[in-house]
């Protein structure tokens, strides 16, 4: 199946009758909705712009994606990156630009050499002028290819423990790097095993003996001329993983690999020739720019991989249909079903929940990155605690909500072709990259218990940990159901157990140090607690920056009516899913547990209606879900099947069921049961 | 790397029977088949290269892994038995292949064909009827996993022993057994799951030829996923609207030859091919079939039941609940794979947790194994507890139905419908709580884990169809919620109702006082399984109770049943849940007295509360606002919890022991019994396809290119 060219309208297209008639009637103006997403028309129009270049040349093609072996994905990846390379040259988009960003967009990210970016960001981050000057013009040209290798075997999330080494040799003006031992490699760092030629090494600095932490060195791994290893270098690709088979994350041993002193990158400290070792400047700046690559993979990544998901289950369950829902009727389509619902909807509530949150976020840091240029580093504790928080929470709830649209779809969600498992397979790798969820939201944690301390005792704290400052209501105060929609009665049931949850985390560790634990074993008591916190925490600031996104939508009558609704269901559902927290010290009664699970049930009826022309907003291309369940026209099944017909299976290998010689049979047929036992999945 | 070296000349080794001889040097009395000299050789062996790390938690267990894993073989006859059956296939070189995640799709189906016609021949050579020793040979031989075979073995056989005549079954049954007709069973079309009554698929009889005439009519009616169709089987049992005189007399099973027998082609007027690439289930050809006025004989018709006589009269069959059994049946293998999944995943993620370090938990101090971490602990511990409970629900559920169904067709199957209606929950509540388990160890294990060679993605997509395959998990959870509404409409009416649903009986007695359920004085006592089974029950009680009057008070108000049954159904679901969450806690309790060894009793009693203390944690809301637990009382369970981590910490490592997966069978090298992880990632990755030349050819093909013209 080639994916039929998108179109922007379905007047003009033979579309599913069962999808054409869900878009008759939206409550609310599609396209403006996408162009708010988009952050502005101008947007959504370069964006158009791009995705029609790219889904026009057939280099670009993902037909074949899912039939294709680790080395075929390899290959197609860097064929497409190169491609990428020249019309990106041709059309004058930088690799900085949003049309850069686009690209990747209608891409699906598959393409090779990300790292070779990272490589770049590093060095502009790391190094001097002049280390700037000698390498990224070699890097811009593709003269040079690079990685950014950090994690090793054996050690991850704790930089500290790294093992390689980079001892400094006087007599010869050089770093002699070394991999002391197995759990010491490079390994997982993307674009290394077969594609870079050089890399930044992170290792220990040793100066005459003396460790100086760990420091990045830029090494050549590969020849330029016939990309065979540097002398003294082992490197290769790491296998098969989840997903990222177009990528070749790679390891990498160094036994005596020699790199000039000038190679130390050395923004922030240097090695003299005599050996001295001299710091200058604050890292911070440096600090800040790590923080931010979170930030824009959420927006980048996470978030529109849900929306890829919901888009595709949502479209086919308004095409699928079971059972029956009135006698005698045709069997009804599935999004009609309340379990279906509930579980479809929250998720498409999340979506927007986190879209929303994102570009808070993204203020958020803008304005801490102007207040950094002036080097006021104040905000920086909290840019990092807000970001490592949501970033855990964002990248769990995504990666299970992906997976519960696959769920959603049946028996079909298990098929490739259904584009659902591989936006969870690339998803999944989310929550253990760039910080891991748990290590994560133990230094949300860590900020906010320091946080409640200073807000206790009257000091003035960051504004997102502001609420810890006022008083926490006791009761909500709720009579009805529908007064649980109002934004100000669910944000405020978050913020109550946000402080709640925070508060007696932070009571039990000042407990366990005053019975004479000391800090790091009450920290390590604690943690179980502390994560529920930062959770905590970090849904109430969703849900506030959800109602306050809503809030700003007044001249959009439509979109802001629908917005609420989502938000309501979002606010909801989570109280739904944890009621506990809720009823823990009567904040909610039980009758108002059953009050607001009346009104989030009947969200999910009302938010029904409008599902379609939702996930429509989110204006994927059918060659960006690359979907035989999710396309716009929603022709599933005819779809599916000429799809099928040109698996590798069917096309490439003959009828294959081999027939084995007939076996000699001993006395008997066996038992109904003894057969019935050989059945074991 | 010299530690590198030395570990290659060892890797060959049967590491299992190094094991069996570790696990010698604390428990003498072992099988005969453990003690030659080779083993003891082995182990010697074992000693200087397991990893120090696992060995220390070896040595500190409460309790001898060896007699725990008795129990969940039920007896120490049976463990050794395993073991033989194992060994059979482990030291035959022709199951030996290459490690699969190298391989192709492709390739992979050829391994498994290979090993499954094999098997087949080797079972009878062997003389292997038992049926768990059948299971159990198959399970070694395809590492758990699917096969193309599966559905030959476990539907086409079967389905041909309870519904074919005794003509139909000297015509197919012994060409069946000896792989000359391979068979499918073709019920799902691609439009049409779960509800049976909306498939497509026609069978027209022609009495003028005494044939029917089979036709896809549409695209919908495709036949589509059935395992072994797409390339494997010659002939389909296929399920098709039987129209006869005129009418339709709804769904009847027709054998249906696809491909010519010897040269295999697909027949004239049958499409059929493979459905391409899955999640999972790589090595299984998952098939579509499309019949295009395809024609059989009349006798092709399985006939034990129902019939059409060559006039085309039709004759009703005589009712039978012989497919309830049959469901039961599967459903408790699947309960079974639950629990074997999620000890997999847990064996590899607590063996690794074990040995990985990272970071600081004193300042100053080595970093220290992540299994101490809290954080980790409470992600792996509740699993570890929830992999022993789904075991003993699936123990539970095979001899319930062997108990009732005795000899099949002469038992008393009288409570075979409750049985079927209460195992379709439990078939839900263990496959979802168990695919997403899987993953929690996955992520426990960070970036590693998302490498194939930690084996646990693959442990992950194999499992997660079960959640959608033989009655889609919703769907069950409200089959299971229908007849709890049954029951309660007949305890409301005066009747009482018994088995696993006897508490309902209780509800009469609360509803003359309707304000004592919240009011009743709580006497949870949180350190004793017995009063926290009884937790539950009141739990689910008290939700079934809710969904029922929810669901009268729908009915009260519309007129279609379906559609009050519909706007109840979340209420219906969760009650579902906690009934299932309520017998999982009660089986697992149950169990604890039936162990004679007392630190192993100990440690499941621990590991028990863990399970059923963990579940409040987790659904706290439900317990606090039927007064079940008080605020104080939600605290304490929290605290009780975190106590339990630390109790069950020592014992981590030979909890999962006990689990006894051989590793060729785990297929993981984060998993690996001797823990030395490291090592062999490298040995590992070295084998990858991208590797297999210095430089890839890409690089000459557009790398080189590329340079040369910027």
């Amino acid at each position: 199946m080639a994916p039929t060219r998108y179109l922007r309208s379905s007047a003009s297209r033979d579309v599913n009758p069962d999808l054409d008639i869900e878009r008759k009637t939206p409550s609310f103006d599609v396209e403006k909705l996408t162009t708010i997403l988009d952050g502005g028309a101008e947007n959504t129009r370069v964006r158009r712009a791009v995705e029609a270049v790219i889904h026009s040349d057939p280099v670009f093609s993902r037909e074949d994606k899912y039939f294709l072996s680790q080395n075929e994905s390899y290959e197609a990846a860097v064929k497409k990156a190169v491609h990428l390379k020249k019309m990106m040259h041709q059309m004058k988009w930088s690799w900085a630009g949003s049309e850069c960003k686009y690209c990747n967009r209608a891409l699906g990210g598959e393409v090779a050499f990300t790292l070779h970016n990272i490589f770049m960001e590093s060095i502009l981050a790391l190094s001097t002028d002049e280390q700037t000057a000698k390498w990224i013009p070699l890097a811009e040209n593709y003269r040079i290819l690079g990685s950014y290798a950090q994690t090793e075997l054996g050690h991850g999330t704790y930089i500290r423990g790294f093992e390689t080494t980079a001892t400094f040799n006087i007599s010869t003006q050089e770093f002699v790097l070394n991999t002391p031992k197995i759990s010491a490699m490079k390994w997982w760092p993307g674009d290394l095993g077969r594609s870079a030629t050089h890399t930044v090494v992170f290792a220990q600095l040793y100066i005459k003996g003396k460790c100086y932490g760990v420091h990045p060195f830029i090494v050549q791994i590969r020849s330029l001329h016939d990309h065979s290893p540097a002398p003294g270098v082992t490197v290769g690709d790491i296998g098969p993983k989840m997903d990222f088979n177009h990528i070749d994350n790679g390891y990498l041993l160094l036994q005596d690999v020699r790199v000039p002193r000038e190679n130390m990158l050395s923004r922030f400290c240097e090695v003299l020739a005599d050996g001295t070792y001299v710091k200058r400047g604050s890292e911070k700046i440096n600090y800040f720019n790590m923080i931010i690559i979170r930030v824009k993979m959420l927006s980048n990544e996470v978030v529109p991989t849900l929306m890829k998901a919901c888009t595709i289950a949502i479209r086919y369950s308004v095409v699928r249909r079971q059972s029956e829902l009135m006698p005698g009727d045709q069997e009804a389509k599935i999004l009609d079903y309340q379990t279906q619902q509930q579980k479809l909807l929250p998720v498409l509530a999340i979506a927007y929940a986190f879209h929303f949150m994102n570009e808070y976020m993204n203020e958020l840091f803008s304005k801490g990155y102007r207040e950094i240029k002036q080097k006021n580093f104040d905000s920086l504790p909290e840019l990092h605690a807000f970001s490592s928080g949501l970033k855990a929470i964002v990248t769990e709830h995504s990666t299970a909500g992906v997976e519960t649209c696959r769920k959603a779809c049946g028996g079909h969600g298990y098929s490739l072709l259904s584009g659902l498992p591989s936006l969870y397979t690339r998803l999944a790798a989310s929550c253990t990259y760039e910080g891991e969820n748990t290590v994560l939201l133990l230094q949300t944690a860590r900020f906010l218990v320091k946080c409640l301390g200073a807000a206790r005792s009257g000091q003035p704290v960051p504004p997102s940990v502001a609420y810890l400052s006022a008083v926490n209501s006791e009761r909500c105060l709720v009579r009805d159901k529908r007064d649980l929609l109002q934004p100000d009665v669910y944000v405020e049931a978050y913020r109550h157990v946000a402080i709640r949850v925070l508060s007696s985390a932070a009571a039990k560790l000042q407990a366990l140090v005053q019975s004479g634990a000391e800090q790091h074993e009450a920290w390590h008591q604690c943690t179980v607690q502390l994560v529920h916190a930062a959770k905590a925490h970090c849904h109430y600031h969703v849900v506030k920056s959800f109602a306050e996104a809503v809030e700003k939508l007044g001249q959009e009558a439509g979109i802001q009516r629908i917005m609420k609704h989502l938000c309501g269901l979002f606010a909801l559902h989570g109280i739904f899913s944890n009621t506990g927290d809720f009823l823990h010290d009567g904040y909610i009664s039980g009758d108002q547990v059953d009050m607001m699970t009346a009104s989030y049930l009947d969200l999910l009826a009302i938010v029904r209606k409008d599902a379609v022309p939702l996930v429509d907003a989110f204006d994927f291309t059918d060659e960006t879900l690359n979907s035989a369940l999710g396309s716009y026209d929603g022709h599933v099944y005819r779809r599916l099947y000429q799809w099928a017909r040109k698996s590798p299976s069917n096309t490439k290998v003959r009828a294959g069921g081999k027939q084995t010689s007939p076996v000699c049979i001993h006395q008997g047929k066996p038992t109904l049961l003894s057969v019935l036992w050989a059945c074991t999945m | 790397m010299e530690a590198l070296e030395r570990h290659v000349t060892a890797a060959p080794l049967d590491v299992r029977a190094e094991r069996r001889g570790l696990a010698g040097r604390s428990l003498p009395a072992r099988s005969p088949a453990r003690t030659s000299a080779a083993a003891a050789a082995a182990a010697a062996a074992i000693i200087i290269t397991m990893n120090p790390d696992l060995r220390r938690e070896r040595e500190a267990a409460a309790f001898q892994s060896e007699l725990l894993t008795h129990v969940l073989d039920g007896g120490a006859e049976r463990t050794s038995r395993r073991r033989e059956i194992e060994a059979l296939v482990l030291n035959d070189p022709e199951f030996q292949h290459e490690d699969l995640n190298f391989l192709s799709r492709s390739q992979r189906y050829e391994v498994a064909i290979r090993k499954s016609a094999l098997m087949v021949m080797k079972l009878r050579e062997y003389g292997i009827a038992d049926p768990d020793e059948i299971y159990w040979f198959k399970s070694f031989i395809h590492h758990g996993r699917p096969e193309p075979l599966d559905l030959h073995l476990g539907m086409f056989l079967p389905t041909l022993l309870t519904q074919a005549t005794q003509e139909q079954q000297d015509r197919f049954f012994m060409p069946a057994w000896n792989l000359e007709i391979i068979g499918t069973y073709a019920q799902t079309e691609m439009g049409h799951g779960t509800h049976l009554r909306g498939l497509e698929t026609t069978a027209t009889y022609d009495p003028a030829t005494q044939e029917f005439i089979l036709n896809s009519p549409t695209v919908t009616s495709i036949k589509w996923w059935p395992g072994g169709l797409g390339k494997t089987s010659n002939h389909a049992i296929v399920l098709a609207q039987l129209y006869t005189q005129g009418q339709c007399k709804g769904l009847h099973a027709f054998i249906v030859p696809i491909r010519q027998l010897g040269t295999h082609e697909p027949l004239p007027g049958i499409t059929v091919g493979d459905i391409g690439p899955k999640f999972g289930y790589d090595e299984m050809d998952n098939g579509y079939l499309k019949m295009d006025n395809f024609r059989i004989p009349r006798e092709n018709m399985l006939m034990k039941y129902a019939k059409v006589e060559p006039d085309g009269t039709y004759v009703k069959p005589l009712s039978d609940k012989l497919t309830y059994g049959t469901m039961v049946f599967i459903r408790s293998i699947i309960v079974g794979d639950s629990a074997r999944s999620l000890s997999r995943a847990c064996t590899i993620a607590i063996r690794y947790s074990a040995v990985r370090h990272q970071s600081e938990l004193k300042p100053g101090e080595p970093e220290p194994q992540i299994l101490d971490y809290q954080t980790q602990q409470y992600k792996l511990f509740p699993l570890l507890a929830t992999a022993y409970a789904f075991h003993f629900v699936g123990a539970y559920m095979k001899e319930t139905y062997l108990r009732i169904t005795g000899d099949i067709s002469e038992g008393d199957l009288s409570q075979l419908p409750e049985l079927h209606a209460l195992t379709a929950g439990l078939k839900a509540f263990t496959s979802w709580i168990a695919n997403a388990g899987i993953e929690e160890c996955r992520m426990a294990c960070g970036g590693h884990g998302y490498s194939r060679c930690s084996g646990l993605p693959d442990i992950y997509v194999t499992f997660t169809p079960s959640c959608t395959y033989e009655g889609e998990n919703t769907v069950m959870m409200l089959q299971t919620a229908r007849f709890l509404v049954k029951c309660y409409a007949q305890v409301s009416s005066g009747q009482l109702v018994s088995g696993m649903v006897s508490y309902l009986n209780d509800l009469s007695g609360q509803r003359i006082q309707p304000q004592q359920v919240a009011a009743r004085p709580t006497t949870v006592h949180i350190n004793d399984p017995a009063s926290l089974v009884e937790a539950y029950k009141v739990r689910a009680s008290r939700l079934v109770e809710a969904a029922a009057k929810n669901l009268q008070g729908e009915l009260n108000r519309r007129e279609s049943k379906e559609d009050a049954w519909n706007r109840t159904s979340v209420d219906l679901v969760r009650a579902s849940e906690a009934h299932c969450h309520y017998v999982v806690v009660k089986l697992f309790t149950a169990k604890l007295s039936e162990i004679s060894d007392a630190a192993v009793r100990a440690i499941m009693t621990n590991l028990c509360l863990l399970y059923a203390l963990h579940g409040i944690s987790k659904h706290t809301g439900d317990f606090l606002q039927a007064g079940i637990l008080t605020d104080a009382q939600v605290t304490q369970v929290y605290q009780h919890v975190k106590d339990l981590l630390a109790v069950i910490r020592p014992n981590a490592v030979a909890l999962v022991d006990s689990f006894d997966f051989h590793d060729s069978h785990l297929g993981s090298v984060l998993g690996r019994y001797d823990g030395n992880i490291y090592e062999n990632m490298f040995e590992w990755a070295k084998k990858s396809p991208l590797n297999k030349t210095e430089v890839h050819e890409s690089f000459h093909k557009h790398l080189k290119p590329m340079q040369a013209k910027l």
